[in-house]
């Protein structure tokens, strides 16, 4: 049997600072038996800045990329950032629904011998192709270290949740808290688990960018996490790297690591750290390591009802 | 009959959006406001902006930094109840005002510039150039703090000094240069 391969858009943010999320996405492909091949001279897709500041040569920068996915006889991409996940996503859906610009995007592809037929290539993300082409039983079944009594928050930040609820709903995604609890680990409640990270901010107004991520770490040790799990390297960066600045600005003190989701399932795997790119993060992650325990925590039991307590009413038969 | 008259400000921005005309259907309820993260920041919100948008107050959107403060989340547009492109909307008031040179934050729209600059000198992005050409010029009262944020992403193993550089790089140049001259063509319609 030949192993499954798919056609790969890493984008530039792996290549350059969170080369974790690509190492530990390539250590566990590996191990699982599944192929990652990388689009041919694949291009960046303009991130959020492109967009908002010249829409024709946006669409055709990302449609550069569908192209030659397409060219390549690929038919699915699959996408491990957020925001390149969103903006090859979005070019193909806009394209097909806004023909003018269908044909005005083809027409600078042609500038380049290239042509895209929107719909041709299905645009998907990472952790959605884990999760329903691997599937949570196997990964259950593969996990040799399972994550037990480690508390991890699911963040799935906006572009894979948001504007279009490709796999998981909008306001209160499951996909990635299903996925930690098939690891072993335990799901915290986390209220903003789609909230804003702050994305490029932290370039151009960190006072607003501080406050938002300072809200999420906040919300995730609320909730008793032992670590944040993400799936976009952007959010990674902005909650690891600057989260020492968002407790010197609210004056606190959380040292709460910011995994990637490859990461935790590469653990879970019984691949090492150091396979997983441990080490490249501001707030150690080691930590989380150390406490994964050796056998699954004793269920908590139901509390039961104070005697004090009022009767309950009681439905008419 | 009606008269051919010149296209508003409003049809403007509708026309530049990728289905901006669902903007006539704002109810001014305010939920993309109030779900916005950084609303608070804002001079407006993007209820009271669309208000405005359609009273024709040209200038003062423009000056807004409404658009310079979105964050690119979606929120608004995922809640809106009339399904307007709330951010798109945004994207289109930024590249109004640049071509304008009516943006009241310089800083975010010479951070889009710089970072785009680079993306098409090599097709891809390259954080080291962003960082240098773009604090170096903006604020270099910076500098130090951010010297030391490079030491630090370095010392973690996250920076990489050389640019990296796609194989076709004529081939993406061609694309851009059609899709810009296509662009101006319509701006000018």
């Amino acid at each position: 049997m030949t192993a499954k391969s798919y056609a790969y858009y890493p984008g530039c943010s792996l290549q350059h600072h969170n080369a974790a999320y690509a190492v530990s996405t390539e250590a566990v492909a590996r191990a699982l038996g599944f192929e990652l091949a990388e689009i041919d001279d694949w291009n960046c897709c303009g991130a959020t800045e492109y967009f908002s500041v010249n829409r024709l040569p946006a669409y055709s920068l990302v449609a550069r990329n569908l192209a030659r996915a397409a060219d390549s006889g690929a038919t699915e991409i699959v996408v491990p950032c957020s925001a390149c996940f969103l903006n090859l996503h979005k070019t193909d859906k806009h394209m097909k629904l806004y023909p003018e610009l269908g044909k005005k995007v083809n027409t600078a592809l042609a500038a380049g011998h290239l042509h895209y037929e929107p719909g041709t290539i299905q645009v998907r993300h990472l952790l959605e192709m884990f999760v329903n082409d691997i599937g949570l039983e196997k990964l259950k079944e593969r996990a040799r270290r399972p994550l037990y009594g480690l508390k991890l928050a699911a963040y799935y930040g906006c572009l894979v949740a948001r504007p279009d609820a490709v796999f998981d709903s909008t306001e209160q995604p499951t996909a990635m808290d299903h996925l930690i609890e098939a690891l072993g680990a335990t799901a915290a409640p986390f209220a903003l688990k789609t909230f804003c990270c702050g994305g490029h901010m932290t370039q151009i107004s960190e006072s607003t960018a501080l406050e938002m991520l300072h809200k999420i770490v906040e919300n995730a040790a609320e909730g008793g996490a032992d670590a944040i799990v993400t799936l976009c390297p952007m959010c990674q960066l902005n909650l690891d790297v600057y989260q020492g600045y968002a407790n010197k600005l609210f004056e606190t003190d959380y040292e709460m690591p910011i995994l990637f989701f490859t990461q935790a399932i590469g653990l879970a795997l019984g691949l090492s750290p150091k396979e997983l790119g441990f080490g490249q993060e501001f707030v150690d992650a080691m930590s989380v390591v150390r406490k994964i325990g050796e056998v699954p925590p004793p269920r908590a039991k139901p509390e039961r009802r104070s005697k004090q307590a009022l009767p309950m009413p009681v439905m008419p038969e | 009959m009606k008269e051919m008259t010149e296209p508003t400000f409003y049809d403007r921005v509708v026309d530049l959006t990728p289905g901006g005309e669902k903007l006539s259907l704002c109810l001014q309820c305010g939920t993309c406001g109030g779900s916005c993260p950084s609303g608070p920041d804002m001079d407006h919100t993007p209820r009271a902006l669309f208000a405005m948008i359609k009273a024709g107050l040209d200038d003062d959107v423009l000056s807004s930094n409404t658009p310079w403060y979105c964050v690119s989340c979606y929120t608004c547009t995922t809640r809106c109840p009339q399904q307007i492109p709330i951010t798109d909307i945004m994207y289109t008031l930024k590249e109004m005002a640049i071509q304008a040179g009516r943006y009241e934050h310089p800083h975010a729209a010479k951070f889009s510039e710089t970072f785009i600059g680079l993306v098409e000198q090599r097709g891809r992005s390259f954080e080291i150039g962003l960082a240098t050409r773009y604090h170096l010029f903006h604020h270099p009262q910076q500098m130090v703090k951010l010297g030391l944020m490079g030491m630090n992403m370095m010392r973690h193993n996250r920076l990489v000094l050389r640019p990296k550089s796609i194989r076709e790089v004529d081939q993406l140049q061609a694309i851009l240069a059609e899709a810009k001259a296509l662009s101006a063509k319509e701006s000018h319609v």
